[in-house]
């Protein structure tokens, strides 16, 4: 089917995803407003205020009590997003695995910011990996069109009646939410449709079914209903990888559990979230150019861990180089060991390497990235190591 | 309570069957258990308002016992009573 195409604009990543909402026309939004966040709840409030919108958008004091209310009002039975930031998420966090064990389909966007201390607005991971063992889905973008794209296609994996759990899109801090680039947009229309009415599932405002929500659970129970959440994850997988193919038909933009990029014939892979597998993929063609066989890879879907996709990816490489843009203080980064146990079963294990990098907004260049690659492919490199840090 | 399995509970711990908590015989915890000196009872019926699970049973205005499916052994009655005629007994 012939789609019209719409005239591509230029947006900030905050901007973007405030639009894909207005474009769902979600039922209700409660947000704190922070820093570098600030700019969904601002554009969304102004599509409120000026009638956009059906939403309503409660004002509350805090980010624990937008989550509180958010997990309540999705219970309820309405579409509810709402979006936060570090120390936003760090204060929702009590109700972030609540919010997962009540199984509440609703959608957040978290703009990437290191966690204070010391005190910091700049771009890293800390605050969503903080976050990863609570049960939400999480997503990462590479670029504002990513974003805008991940806020279009979130829902639909987490309202699926397999699926039923919270999820989490991920843009990074001022690289991507504020920095303007061009995008295209999906019509409206077309938005709608593929979003789909929100089909709650026993909500509590149905009156002729009365349910109680959030109750008590003695440790038989407890264990039950943490394992339902496992084999949800699980689906999850399965929906992601079916909701992107039904994505590339409307919009023919292809996206992943794992997105790839020249690493079918590549000896050597970077695994690598968010805005810096673009800077990434620059890095490959220099590399490339100078004749060394260099892939990038990005995990889409962060939670549930796309373990399988990312060992036929390893399969047969010399060596991988996993970036993470935070350390889990005392150990490695935290997608390290992960990847290595991805790769633990792979008849010849590659070389594996992990490097620290952009902590706290730390400058990531493509030539940052390009000698951290080359380090791996002449085996100089460490097994964990710290780059672009300026005052080292 | 070993018969439900996994996938036959409802998602999130919810509670699909309102009224349920009937069907849970708290009972089972008690390591106390309440009894009534007749002699002493003078059928104020705080005992009864103040039973936190419902398990005073009271016929014609007047004090009877206690419904041992859902009594926790929790001592409110005996704490309650004016006239201390509520033991808890080891049993």
């Amino acid at each position: 089917m012939a789609k019209k195409k719409l005239e591509d604009i230029a947006i900030n990543g905050d901007g973007a995803v405030a639009y894909a909402w207005k474009q769902i026309d979600l039922d209700v939004c409660a947000a704190y407003p922070i820093t570098p966040q600030t700019i969904i709840v601002e554009d969304f409030s102004k599509f409120v205020a000026n009638g956009e919108v059906k939403t309503e958008y409660v004002c509350v004091e805090s980010e624990h009590s937008a989550l509180t209310l958010c997990a309540a009002s999705c219970s309820a039975g309405a579409r509810t997003f709402t979006a936060t930031a570090s120390q936003g998420l760090a204060y929702m966090w009590e109700m972030l695995p609540i919010t997962s064990a009540m199984r509440v389909p609703l959608v957040m966007a978290v703009a990437n910011r290191a966690v204070s201390g010391p005190i910091n607005i700049n771009n890293d991971h800390g605050d969503s990996m903080a976050a990863r063992d609570t049960g939400w889905i999480q997503m990462f973008a590479d670029n504002v069109q990513s974003a805008y794209d991940n806020a279009v296609i979130a829902p639909r994996i987490a309202e699926h009646p397999d699926v039923q759990l919270p999820i989490i899109t991920n843009l990074d801090g001022f690289i991507l939410t504020h920095a303007v680039e061009r995008m295209t947009l999906i019509d409206t229309e077309d938005v709608k449709k593929f979003v789909g009415e929100f089909e709650p599932v026993c909500p509590l405002l149905d009156y002729k079914h009365p349910t109680s929500h959030g109750m008590f659970d003695g440790p038989d129970f407890y264990y039950a209903h943490k394992y339902q959440q496992v084999e949800a994850m699980d689906k999850a997988l399965g929906v992601a990888e079916q909701v992107f193919k039904e994505f590339k038909k409307l919009t023919g933009r292809e996206y992943h559990l794992v997105d790839e990029y020249r690493c079918d014939d590549a000896d050597y892979v970077a695994i690598i979230l968010g805005s810096s597998y673009g800077t990434m993929q620059e890095t490959v063609d220099q590399m490339r150019e100078a004749g060394i066989k260099v892939g990038a890879a990005m995990p889409h879907i962060y939670r549930p861990w796309p373990e399988k996709e990312l060992a036929r990816i390893m399969k047969g490489k010399k060596a991988v180089a996993i970036f993470d843009k935070h350390v889990s203080l005392g150990a490695y980064g935290p997608m390290y060991p992960e990847v290595v146990v991805a790769a633990a079963d792979l008849e010849k294990m590659p070389k594996m390497y992990n490097f620290i990098y952009g902590i706290g907004g730390a400058d990531t260049s493509v030539s940052i990235l390009r000698d951290a690659m080359e380090s791996v492919v002449d085996g100089t490199a460490d097994k964990i190591n710290y780059v672009g840090m300026k005052l080292l | 309570m070993a018969k439900i399995k996994i996938k036959d509970m409802p998602i999130g711990a919810r509670v699909c069957n309102p009224g349920s908590s009937e069907a849970i015989l708290t009972g089972d915890w008690r390591s106390y258990t309440p009894v009534v000196d007749k002699e002493k009872c003078i059928n104020c019926l705080n005992c009864w308002v103040f039973c936190p699970d419902n398990s005073v049973i009271v016929k014609e205005g007047k004090l009877e016992g206690f419904k041992m499916s859902h009594c926790k052994g929790c001592g409110i009655c005996a704490q309650i009573c004016p006239k201390k005629a509520i033991r808890m007994t080891e049993a």
